[in-house]
Order: structure tokens, then sequence, then C-alpha cells
């Protein structure tokens, strides 16, 4: 290395040095004690003390613990694809370059601002199932229908059943796409307009625009979306925990990894168990981006490959 | 070719009057939660509901204000650590970017990678020890835990500026080096003035994360006179869940009111900055 090197070296570091401060501190030091207090039992009031495998042992054999990773991947296997359809079409129906189209792109923006907090008590609210606006706006609807077929069917009553509460926090997740609505919108200014003119030339119509075209193009921003999406629904934790007062809803419905965790480190106080939990939540994060990532590779297009 | 204009018509049409639905069901939320905040009690209970209150009932506001505790006070604290996290992020995000762009030093490519994967870390993973250290520090129960970190460079906001310190010409700095400015002066002098609207996004973004966190300040506070907004109406909406609505309604108008605001009034530069985050590279 020359001085010079040496010298951007020291100055470049100097630069980063509270990035690196707060990655050894709040990263490393946090990710390696957590696998440590994983094997111990901790109260966080007393030292821990080492027990080997028996967090994890206890966690395979505990019925509440696969009850939260089952809830917490059902809301994700349904979220993450809903909000991509949803925030997707939402897009490319703005990219039509309509009248009042910054008008509705802020319209469909404005949710996803909304605090956790707010979001979760004015949901609770929407899905009241007498007094709320969805049950109200479905009940004509189901009205409809049983006159045709005389049925005596009724919207459920969405937080209070444990077969409908995690839709009830699917829904209102949805309200919130808007801030992948711009993502996408922006990623659709890039799409070149030549490919879409010789595409009519050749008669394509706007299916056939939107699969060979649009979707390739995205498929990146996509992709990144959605990895982001995953991370973010495994850790699924305000909402519920606020709409339920701070439970875990009917028959532990809206028991979520996150909530699991929070509850044994918080109301328990066993916090070696959380961060046995935790481990495995981090865990099944990085197994499913390895696989959305190994399982994307031949569908993403990038520019210039 | 005529029918062809005929279809894009129509196609036209009917994609307008599904934006004009769409965009009715995504503000009905908003109308309906200032509509509930302005009912009296009964009036939130007749079926079906109407859009518009026969009383409107102002006093909901005030009531929702004392109910809540102490309101004013859980304002006081949101804004004192919306303002320690904007200044800790932008100064600290900013140092970082700068060395992470402006700067060619061996294996800084590598260390921006590390920087990335971090941002795939769930926070409930780490934060029983990080509840820990803060314990050991004697932090627990007052605002230090919500605001130090802020002062460490969060990864997220580090990329956003250096994705953008690396759109400035490179010559402004070499000419800045040969006249001898040092490279804390050519961040000072060159790079920052030149970054504003970037530097305003970071900021924007971390005034959101702050007003709206709710992990964070429910674990770390521990007394009700240090809550923000966010738990204070947590709390507020855990003791009258099911019951109140016309006053949890006015209360979550009132939290959500100072978010909007900000974003009216900085609309272009916030959603430009989101659009940069679609991760293109």
């Amino acid at each position: 290395m020359t001085n010079g090197d040496k010298h951007n070296l020291r100055v470049g570091l100097l630069f980063i040095s509270p990035w690196i401060l707060g990655f050894l501190a709040l990263c490393v030091y946090p990710l390696l004690s957590s696998l440590f207090y994983s094997m111990c039992d901790y109260s966080a009031l007393s030292p821990a003390v080492f027990v080997g495998s028996q967090n994890y042992r206890d966690m395979f054999a505990d019925a509440i613990f696969w009850k939260s990773v089952y809830n917490t991947i059902f809301f994700a296997a349904f979220a993450i694809p809903l909000g991509l359809v949803m925030s997707l079409s939402l897009a490319i129906l703005l990219n039509f370059d309509l009248p009042g189209k910054g008008i509705f792109r802020t319209v469909f923006f404005l949710p996803s601002l909304v605090p956790m907090v707010c979001l979760a008590v004015l949901w609770q609210w929407m899905l009241n199932g007498d007094l709320g606006l969805v049950n109200n706006t479905l009940k004509p609807a189901f009205g409809a229908v049983n006159a045709l077929i005389g049925t005596h069917l009724s919207p459920p009553n969405w937080l209070q059943e444990a077969a409908y509460a995690k839709w009830g926090i699917i829904f209102t997740g949805l309200w919130g796409v808007g801030h992948a609505v711009v993502i996408y919108l922006a990623g659709l200014q890039g799409v070149p307009r030549h490919l879409y003119e010789s595409a009519e030339i050749d008669g394509a119509n706007f299916w056939h625009k939107t699969w060979h075209i649009t979707l390739p193009v995205l498929s990146p921003v996509i992709y990144f979306n959605t990895i982001m999406g995953l991370i973010g629904s495994f850790q699924v934790f305000a909402v519920p925990y606020v709409m339920t007062g701070g439970g875990d809803g009917p028959e532990r419905s809206l028991l979520f990894m996150a909530t699991y965790l929070y509850q044994n480190a918080f109301d328990y106080w066993n916090m070696g168990y959380a961060c046995a939990i935790g481990v495995a939540l981090f865990l099944l994060i990085l197994a499913l981006t390895c696989a959305a990532t190994k399982l994307s590779e031949h569908h993403i297009h990038y520019e210039g490959k | 070719m005529k029918q062809t204009r005929e279809n894009n018509r129509f196609l036209n049409l009917l994609v307008f009057a599904v934006l004009v639905l769409a965009g009715i069901a995504f503000l009905a939320p908003f109308a309906w939660m200032v509509s509930t905040s302005l009912k009296p009690l009964g009036e939130t209970m007749t079926l079906p509901p109407r859009w518009i209150p026969g009383t409107i009932q102002w006093r909901n506001y005030p009531d929702a204000i004392a109910a809540m505790g102490d309101f004013w006070r859980y304002t006081g604290n949101t804004v004192f650590l919306c303002a320690m996290t904007v200044a800790g992020t932008v100064a600290s995000s900013a140092l970082a970017a700068y060395g992470f762009s402006r700067i060619e030093w061996r294996g800084r490519d590598t260390v921006f990678l590390v920087l990335l994967a971090t941002m795939m870390i769930p926070f409930p993973v780490i934060m029983v020890p990080i509840y820990s250290l803060f314990k050991s520090l004697g932090w627990i129960g007052g605002f230090k835990p919500l605001w130090v970190p802020s002062f460490l460079a969060g990864a997220f906001n580090v990329f956003l500026l250096r994705q953008f310190f690396l759109t400035l010409p490179k010559d402004m700095s070499e000419a800045a080096r040969i006249d001898g400015c040092s490279e804390i002066q050519i961040f000072f002098r060159i790079i920052l003035p030149l970054s504003k609207p970037a530097l305003l996004v970071v900021a924007l973004f971390q005034f959101m994360a702050t007003w709206n966190d709710f992990l964070g300040p429910l674990i770390f506070l521990t007394e009700q006179k240090h809550f923000t907004l966010a738990l204070g109406l947590q709390s507020f909406q855990s003791q009258n869940g099911g019951t109140a609505w016309h006053q949890l309604m006015a209360a979550s108008t009132l939290v959500v009111l100072p978010v909007m605001a900000v974003f009216f009034f900085t609309q272009r530069a916030f959603v430009e900055g989101i659009a940069s985050t679609g991760g293109k590279n």
C-alpha cells in the first residue's frame, strides 16, 4: 500500500466510524449474544445460566410456539402475494396517463403514512362486527346473496373469530400498499417507450405488453420489494398487539412469532427462550430469502444483461 | 386502426372507473375516522351508520385529550425524540455515506455489502440483547435507548445517501483536493450543500419512523410521563377498547394529523425519495 492508499483507508474508516460503532454494538454483539442467551436460562434480572440446547428442545415441544409459526407463515403467505398483486395493478393503472393521476397517487399513498397504532385502532373499529364500516358495506351484498339462493349468511365478526382474525390483519395491511405503488410507478417510468411502440406495431394488446414488457422490466424492483415484504411480514407485531389490547386474539389466532417472542421476553421475563424464538425467526427469514432468490434467479431481467 | 382507437378509449374509461372506485375505498377509512370522531357516543352505535353526524360533537377532541392522560407531555416527548433522531440520523448517515462513496479505500465495497446485509436483520431478533445492553447502562425507563442509536448511522439511510453522493460529479472533489481542501472540508463545503434534497428525504423518513415507532417505546419506556403519542394512544385504547370509539377516533385523528401535514408540505421530496428506494441496482 502506498502512503496515499493508507491515508485514504484511514480517512475512509474515520468517516464510516459512526456506522462501524453501530454495526458492532447494535448488530454483531446482539446477534452473537442472542445466540448465546438462546442457550441460557436468562431473565435480565439475574445473570444468565448456561443450559445447552434446553430452550430449543422446549421450543420444538411447545405447541404454542408452533401455533405462532403457523400464524406467521399464514399471514405472510397471503399478505405478500395479495399486496404484490394489488400494488402492481394500481401502479399499472396509474401509468395510463389519465387525468388526475397525481391525485390518485396521493390518495393511494396516504394510508401508508398512518402510524401503526392509529392503523390498528382505526381498523379495529372498521372491522367491528356490528358497527364497523366493513361489515355494513358487506351486509347488502350478503343480503342479496341470501335472498337469491335462500341462505342465511352474514359477514364474520372479523377480529373476534379465530377463523377470520388473521384476514382482518391482512386487510389492514393491504390498506398500506401505497408505498409499493409509488416504487412500482417510478420503476414504470424506466420502461423504454420504444419497446411498447414496436410491440404495438406487431399488434400486441394491453395484456401482451404487460406480460412481455412491463413485468420483465419491473422484475428487479418486484424482487427487491418482495424480499423487503417478506422480512417485514415475518416481524408482524404492532397491529395485532394493539388490536387485541396487548393480547394474542381468540384462540391465539393472532399470536405471531414476534408476539410470542415479546411475551416471553417482557411478560414472562423468559429471555433465554425468547432468544431461541428469535434465532428460529432469523433462520426462517434467511432460508426463505435464499429460496426466493434461487427461485427467481431466471425470472429477473437486469438491464444490460 | 379505427377499432383500436375505440378500444383504447373504452379501456381508458374502464381504467378511470376502477381508479375512482379504488380511490373511494382508500379514502373511506379516513372519512369514517373523522366522521366517528365527531359523533356523540350514542350515534356511533346507530345502524345503519351515518356518514354525516346528526349532531357534530367537537367536544370529543378535548375529551380525548383529557382522557389520554398527559397528551401534551406525550406530544412534547415525541417531538423531542423526533428532533434528536432526525439530527442524529442526518449527521451520522451523511458522514458514513461520504466514506462509502467519495473516498476510494481498500475493501470499501466489501464493507458496503456487509452494511446492506444488516438491513435484513429483524429488530425482534436482536431486541433482547439490546435491551440487556441498555439495562446495564442504566438507560431503561429513559429516552436514551430511543435516540442514541440514531447517531450510529442506520444502514438504510447510509444506503440512500450513498446512492445520491455517487451521482455527484467527481471532478468537483478533485479540484478541491488540488486546491488543498481536506476531505472534511469537501464534505461540508461541496457535498452537503449539493445534497440538500437527499438530506431532506432522510430527515423526513426518520421523522416518520420516530413518530410511528411503537415497539421501541413499548419495551424501553416504563413510566407514563415518558410515553410517546403512539404509546399513549395504545395505552388509552387498551383501557377503552370496544367502548369509547368516538374519543378513540378523535385521538387517532390527532396523532395522524401532524404526519399528514408534514407530508403535504414536502410531498414532492417525499414521493421522489420513496421512488428512489426501489432497489433498481
